[in-house]
């Protein structure tokens, strides 16, 4: 049984369920996911899915591969529907999401175009889209190469070109897919400062990941998925100090087997 | 004389060709497209429809045009029959399904890489379409050119919608059956010379097209 105690930005519904069901409610929060159930081929993916997710900073969604975070952020993201279970909004919550995922997919155009095909894909009106672009261009750092094609840049700035994609629309809620899984330290270390300031400017980011030292560095609060269900949630510092359960411990010494 | 003549021919071979493929492509890119993205009761058989078409005997489809457009058929009275309208509607029979079997396989691969991101942008079926249709943009103009190859080596279809008339119907493969027949060889040897030169060029876009298309891939 999780320890109800300190919570940071994610309010727990399934560990004392009155209790932390009302304040839920009453707490401010951008989505709840509430008892979601994901089933393929016979097998249960996800099961008993249930969170609030407050509506600033950095979750991380940590857990070892095949562990579901990929397949919950989708969820989220509106990729696929639960079997079973409801994810509801905050009414002043306009739907708004972004999504990053681990391998950057680019249009074959230059990267200038690549955003402004995402503005056009979001009916932003022409005599905007320009100045959209610059300041997307300025944000993540790729006003140099702005004409480029945008599948000959690094890693590093294709990551950061999506991430500028999936802002066009100033979503309130972006989804990250272990966006930094295949980059350098110094690719990341970018990638990782642009999620801050992002967060900073008051976007809710989700971020799926299963680098420990990432979730340390950039994450307010995790939460630990493991065989597609929550086992733990709570604010960084507290998770990381000290994990509660017996597979969260297991997956911080590095001793989890999938 | 007999230059003019050739260029009258060579003219309109390429006339009634280019235009049978223009309409081909406005007909048959979207409907590859549409086959590619949608998911519909009937889509497979569609699929398989259009891949038997494929295979369609252009002799067949003239005879079927013939009886369509002849005097006392139910198209009859449009007058097109002999005319190179007929010829260009038989024509792009033949290279729709060329077209359109080409175009959904190029945009399924490219809606296989790039359908969860237009998801998640909420892009409408058409916004996907779109924006397939336009990074496939390449690929596509060798499927053009491919049914352009064909239209241009099509005889069975334009001879009997076409009738072969001099001056009004004839192209160049008509033209180098009849001059054959008749023992008039100079001219049926020019203008299966200039047919090959056509195919030759054809191909070789289709060749440097295909380069830049994997170089792009990769870039």
């Amino acid at each position: 049984m999780p320890d109800p105690a300190p919570r940071g930005n994610i309010l727990p519904l399934d560990t004392a369920p009155g209790h932390n069901r009302r304040r839920a409610e009453t707490a401010a929060w951008l989505l709840m996911a509430e008892e979601l159930r994901y089933e393929r081929g016979g097998r249960c993916l996800l099961d008993g899915i249930s969170f609030a997710l407050s509506p600033s900073g950095i979750t991380a969604l940590l857990g070892p591969n095949g562990a579901g975070k990929s397949l919950l952020l989708r969820l989220l993201g509106g990729l696929i529907r639960p079997d079973s279970g409801r994810i509801r909004f905050d009414p002043a919550f306009d739907g708004s999401t972004g999504m990053v995922f681990q391998k950057p997919v680019l249009l074959r155009r230059s990267v200038r175009a690549n955003l402004d095909h995402a503005l056009r894909i979001a009916r932003i009106p022409r005599r905007q889209r320009t100045g959209r672009i610059a300041e997307l261009l300025v944000m993540a750092d790729l006003t140099h190469c702005a004409e480029s094609p945008a599948r000959a840049l690094s890693g590093g700035e294709q990551q950061r070109l999506t991430m500028a994609r999936a802002l066009v629309n100033k979503p309130r809620l972006l989804l990250l897919d272990e966006p930094t899984a295949s980059l350098d330290p110094a690719a990341t270390a970018g990638f990782e400062a642009l999620t801050r300031e992002i967060a900073r400017m008051g976007t809710k980011i989700m971020l799926v990941t299963h680098d420990l030292h990432q979730a340390r560095r950039i994450a307010d609060d995790v939460i630990f998925i493991h065989k597609g269900r929550i086992h733990e949630q709570g604010p960084t510092t507290a998770f990381f100090a000290a994990p509660r359960s017996p597979e969260a411990r297991a997956y911080c010494a590095g001793t989890l087997i999938t | 004389m007999l230059d003019g003549q050739i260029i009258e021919i060579v003219a309109l071979s390429l006339r009634v060709s280019v235009f049978a493929v223009i309409l081909a492509a406005l007909i048959g890119v979207p409907l590859g497209a549409l086959l590619a993205v949608g998911r519909f009761p009937g889509r497979n058989l569609a699929t398989m429809t259009i891949n038997a078409l494929m295979g369609l005997p252009p002799v067949v489809v003239g005879l079927g045009l013939y009886l369509l457009l002849s005097r006392s058929g139910p198209l009859g009275i449009l007058q097109l029959l002999y005319t190179p309208t007929a010829m260009i509607i038989a024509q792009m029979i033949l290279v729709t399904p060329i077209i359109a079997s080409f175009s959904q396989q190029v945009l399924s691969d490219l809606h296989a890489e790039y359908d969860e991101m237009l998801r998640a942008m909420k892009a409408t079926r058409l916004q996907v379409m779109g924006t397939l249709i336009r990074d496939a943009r390449h690929a596509l103009v060798t499927a053009f050119l491919a049914g352009l190859g064909r239209a241009l080596s099509e005889i069975g279809a334009v001879m009997i919608v076409g009738g072969n008339i001099n001056h009004a119907t004839r192209v160049m493969t008509t033209a180098i059956a009849l001059e054959t027949s008749k023992g008039n060889l100079r001219l049926a040897v020019s203008l299966g010379l200039i047919l090959l030169g056509l195919a030759f060029v054809i191909n070789i876009a289709l060749v440097v097209l295909r380069t830049r298309l994997e170089r792009q891939a990769h870039a």
